[in-house]
């Protein structure tokens, strides 16, 4: 249990770097644990933003704003926006693939603007509003560009969705009337291996431009 | 990643003197696009991280006395949509050539600038020069898209950077901070090919920041990017052509041609600006330009056809820019 407190680094061992041996389900139970005792901890050393202060290497008490609602957590410096969302605070929509800022599984939205949250640091992720695919849609209402997906039938295995959903509300949110080619560009930073491409244009086209089928 | 300490400055002298005078130990965090993956691939491993984010005076792209001034965390996506940079045509049509809207959103002008060189050799951890035994891997391995001119060794890398060459050709100048206080020089001077692994691709010491670019007016000058691409989207250019001309009386009276991804420098081509000289702007202009600015070639054992492509690209520059 003790190997779970944020002092004593839990994003050093497995969270981050998942080794034989470590299962997918112990793994989740360990960073249930983590994300619980972070709450029962409470803030010691509050960033500020604007201070001169060095923080870290140590945990550090940063706050997120993530679908309109503030969470507190404790992180070292190097923990990257992605891996806050999944391991601390729940949020596994944004999925972890390349971790390098190429394949787009991670986008999130953050002030209006996609990002891949595998290459930001949670951080620097604070006084920003951050969007996530958990918050675009209700149980009994899905986001426009969702239905569409499901119109078009755009996914096959899906890991890539949340980001192209993401990537796709964000060109539909800054143009309404997008070309195909505005499209393509628009979700030119996300990689779908099995090449649903087509069905994810026509999804976001049309989702932006208020199209029923 | 290696784990470090973080320090948010609200100016950039408490930057500067955050920043160790040593290289390595320290790093500067902008948009983090390149930064954050060295740090994942353990290129780059610095024990302390300094975050430009909350100094106010680096934000922004404005109108400066006739010019352009882009600050050092102005975003790509910044640039696309000011209304100060629409004059620079040759700068926007390269910063289309990014097209991931996240790392549009996240990268900056100056990081483009500063990114490390995408050399496979480099970032799989065999160093800037991929030296081994006392000679660099890269001439007699896979080179295909290493650099044609400048390539004497021990560097063969190529910069990574698709804006400063439209940004040299427009003149631009940078501003860089260190402890002590700000200097100014030509971007052109930013860059260099370094001569041993001690030194790396930029002149900044370990403890200067790149605060602001400045571009003079373009009034009157025909500029055009011509980026040539294996894949439209989502990846860096195989060669780039930046030109900047003006005319007097129907010929071209002055002229600057720069090249990008075929050198470890932005690759300015006083071969192809003689050429275009007293010439006007047709395409036997643009073709002997573009052969000028080759004819000192010297490409490596894979990379025969980028000769051909960055001729190609002079070529249509030029045309663009007519």
């Amino acid at each position: 249990m003790s190997s779970n407190k944020p002092q004593d680094g839990p994003v050093r061992g497995p969270q981050h770097e998942p080794r034989e041996g470590f299962s997918r389900r112990t793994f989740i139970e360990g960073v249930g644990i983590g994300a619980g005792a972070v709450g029962a901890l409470g803030a010691p050393e509050r960033v500020r933003a604007a201070g001169n202060d060095v923080l870290g290497p140590d945990p550090v008490s940063i706050t997120l704003n993530i679908n309109g609602k503030s969470h507190d957590l404790m992180v070292e410096p190097r923990v990257t926006l992605i891996d806050a969302l999944r391991n601390r605070l729940d949020h596994t929509g944004a999925k972890k693939v390349c971790d390098r800022a190429t394949c787009g599984a991670c986008t999130v939205i953050v002030d209006g603007s996609p990002v891949y949250s595998c290459t930001m640091l949670a951080i620097e992720a604070q006084g920003r509003r951050i969007e996530t695919i958990e918050g675009i849609s209700t149980e009994d209402s899905m986001h426009a560009v969702q239905t569409k997906f499901v119109e078009h039938d755009a996914q096959q295995c899906g890991f890539c969705t949340p980001g192209l959903v993401m990537a796709g509300k964000a060109i539909a949110e800054r143009n309404p009337r997008p070309s195909m080619a505005d499209v393509e560009s628009g979700l030119s930073g996300n990689i779908c291996r099995c090449g649903t491409y087509v069905g994810v244009r026509k999804a976001v086209y049309e989702a932006a431009r208020g199209e029923s089928a | 990643m290696q784990n470090f300490e973080y320090i948010a400055p609200t100016d950039t002298i408490a930057a500067a003197q955050a920043l160790s005078p040593h290289a390595g130990v320290t790093a500067v965090l902008a948009g983090g696009t390149d930064l954050v993956s060295l740090m994942k691939q353990r290129v780059e491993t610095p024990s302390r991280v300094v975050s430009l984010r909350s100094i106010r005076s680096l934000r922004g792209i404005s109108k400066k006395g006739g010019g352009l001034r882009i600050g050092a965390m102005a975003t790509v996506e910044q640039l696309l949509d000011s209304g100060a940079a629409a004059p620079y045509r040759s700068l926007l049509q390269a910063a289309r050539g990014i097209t991931a809207p996240q790392v549009r959103a996240m990268g900056t002008v100056v990081g483009d600038l500063l990114q490390r060189p995408r050399c496979w050799y480099f970032r799989n951890g065999h160093g800037l020069l991929a030296m081994h035994n006392g000679e660099s891997l890269v001439p007699n391995g896979e080179n295909r898209y290493h650099a044609i001119l400048g390539n004497k060794g021990p560097a063969y890398f190529v910069s990574a950077s698709s804006l400063a060459p439209a940004l040299i050709s427009l003149g631009a100048q940078v501003t860089v901070a260190g402890p002590e206080g700000e200097r100014e020089m030509a971007l052109a001077d930013l860059f260099r090919i370094p001569a041993s692994e001690s030194e790396r691709e930029n002149t900044l010491q370990p403890n200067e920041i790149v605060t602001e670019i400045n571009v003079p007016g373009a009034s009157g000058w025909r500029t055009a990017t011509y980026e040539v691409r294996q894949r439209q989207l989502l990846d860096w250019p195989l060669v780039t052509a930046s030109v900047a001309v003006r005319l007097r009386r129907g010929t071209v009276a002055d002229a600057r041609v720069v090249l990008g991804h075929v050198a470890p420098i932005p690759w300015r081509s006083s071969e192809a600006e003689t050429a275009l000289k007293g010439q006007s702007l047709g395409e036997s202009a643009g073709e002997a330009a573009g052969k000028a600015a080759m004819a000192a070639a010297t490409p490596l054992s894979q990379n025969k056809a980028k000769v051909h492509l960055a001729t190609v690209a002079v070529k249509r520059a030029v045309a663009m820019a007519a």
